[in-house]
């Protein structure tokens, strides 16, 4: 575990076998800005893993390290043991990724923009329809199948970008975000499908900043601010920790920011 | 061996279905065929209007603007808009390489490319009973298509905008109308000038037509295959470092 972690929690149920993702000193800069400081940490297999933190705080930088957008600067990264470095095409058949803008194409169908995926994901052609409605009918948007993309309301756009995700079988989900910007029924029914894939089994590394989904839906958490790990482990073991009854609690007192809040309260 | 083997295949089908969605999504749409097509049949109508006699002579230059408007049509929304949205990044999640998801791009280009010209070509054929050299026609159209495909790319990735992109690709477009030969034969230009016309694809595209409308002789047209293709990978290769740079 890099030093510049504060707070090490590791009561992970499904810690020490069978890592998904292992990050060692992953850094990215750019120019002199450090965007991610020499993170390390593992994922293991069928755990959901939170990655919180304020804006800007690295989150997504380190998704797109880990999903081959973006490359590390130092350090070292893997999924299924493969180099994110050296073995990016063949890790991208093993993960699904759910960016935080839902990005399919506005003048396909949702069906053809799931067929599309498919088809560059190598899904063989006698499976592809099959698939495709499959997904359809667990997100509730089978009846929409020909509508196009951009008729799609913003929640229904998330769904279908997450059933992009999933339409090659993924081992590894990444989210970005995968609520921001619903409204509470959208954003109530995607944190419900992600319970089902966890149940499942799949492996899920997920950004937010809403802590209350997090304390909802991980496993475990890491805090990150300004690029640096400051705590991780179980959502229970940092509140317990912290001696706070929120996991929104503890993160303010592990990030510091508890003090600034109590300002603007008092101010109001 | 293997793996490289698969990732040729993966490579080749992201590549077939790229292009086969941007055809479907953006090219088979009225701007994209009216800028490919309306726009050179317009301007060849208006020097034959001026001189009909001569309208022979400019069926080289019609097939070559056709080759050149067609490929370019919609490059700046298959890759700027795109980019703006997000959705090319949705390209790059996917197993394939970035060459892959830029050949995919220029592919569709070049099968809209394809289908405009044979239109184009098959009609000037038929109405001025020309006997053109099919084989050779081919060997100059299709690599044309790939040339101003990949230019049509490169400078999009040069870009971020779509309008940005779109004024970009104007320039070596009218460019090349004027001192390619389309209207007006490169050997009658001062000699400054030819120097200018021969350093512009379009110029070998032109040549190479007229070559194949008249049944020139045939080591001379495997020349200006020879001459694109150069200028293919010339433009492919710089616009695949450009969109990779973007994504580091």
């Amino acid at each position: 575990m890099a030093e510049n972690v504060l707070l090490v929690f590791n009561r992970n149920p499904y810690d020490g076998t069978d890592a998904m993702i292992q990050l060692s000193d992953l850094t990215r800069r750019y120019g002199n800005a450090l965007a991610v400081d020499h993170i390390s940490f593992d994922v293991t297999k069928g755990e959901v893993f939170g990655f919180l933190g304020p804006n800007g705080a690295g989150k997504t930088t380190t998704i797109r390290m880990l999903t081959g957008l973006s490359k590390p600067t130092e350090g070292k990264a893997c999924i299924m043991r493969l180099d994110v470095n050296s073995d990016m095409a063949q890790i991208k058949k093993y993960i699904g990724v759910v960016p935080e803008i839902s990005n399919l194409y506005d003048e396909l169908s949702a069906m053809d923009n799931l067929i599309f995926m498919a088809q560059l994901y190598g899904v063989p052609r006698s499976q592809r329809k099959k698939k495709a409605e499959e997904l359809l009918k667990i997100f509730r948007l089978y009846e929409r199948k020909d509508s196009l993309f951009r008729t799609f309301s913003r929640g229904m756009k998330r769904a279908l970008t997450l059933a992009a995700a999933l339409i090659h079988n993924p081992e590894i989900l990444f989210l970005d975000e995968p609520t921001v910007g619903l409204d509470v029924v959208a954003g109530r029914s995607v944190r419900n499908l992600i319970s089902n894939l966890h149940r499942q089994g799949i492996t899920i590394f997920l950004t937010t900043h809403y802590l209350e989904e997090a304390d909802l839906l991980c496993d475990r958490v890491a805090i990150l601010v300004k690029g640096k790990i400051l705590a991780i482990g179980s959502p229970r073991d940092l509140k317990e920790k912290t001696g706070k009854n929120s996991l929104e609690e503890a993160f303010m007192k592990i990030t510091g920011l508890e003090p600034e809040v109590l300002a603007i309260e008092k101010g109001k | 061996m293997k793996k490289e083997n698969k990732m040729w295949r993966d490579n080749i089908r992201g590549i077939f279905y790229i292009a086969l969605k941007d055809i479907k999504t953006y090219y088979l749409k009225p701007p994209a065929i009216s800028w490919g097509i309306v726009f050179p049949i317009t301007w060849i109508l208006a020097f034959y209007l001026r001189n009909p006699g001569d309208f022979k002579e400019l069926v080289p230059g019609l097939t070559a603007m056709t080759v050149l408007f067609s490929t370019t049509a919609a490059e700046a929304v298959v890759i700027n808009f795109e980019l703006r949205l997000g959705s090319l990044e949705r390209l790059f999640l996917a197993p394939i390489s970035t060459s892959a998801v830029l050949l995919g791009k220029v592919l569709g280009g070049v099968i809209f490319g394809f289908l405009m010209t044979t239109v184009a070509t098959t009609g000037s054929v038929i109405v001025l009973g020309l006997q053109p050299n099919v084989l050779y026609l081919i060997l100059i159209i299709v690599p044309s298509l790939f040339v101003f495909s990949s230019l049509g790319a490169l400078l999009c990735v040069m870009v971020k905008e779509v309008f940005e992109a779109q004024t970009l690709l104007n320039l070596p477009r009218f460019l090349m109308i004027f001192l390619s030969g389309v209207v007006y034969p490169v050997s009658k230009m001062p000699v400054a000038l030819q120097y200018v016309a021969y350093a512009l694809p379009l110029s070998h595209t032109v040549e190479g037509l007229r070559l194949s409308f008249s049944a020139g002789p045939g080591k001379t047209i495997y020349l200006y295959t020879l001459i694109l293709s150069g200028f293919f990978i010339l433009f492919i290769f710089p616009a695949v470092k450009l969109l990779n740079k973007k994504f580091e």
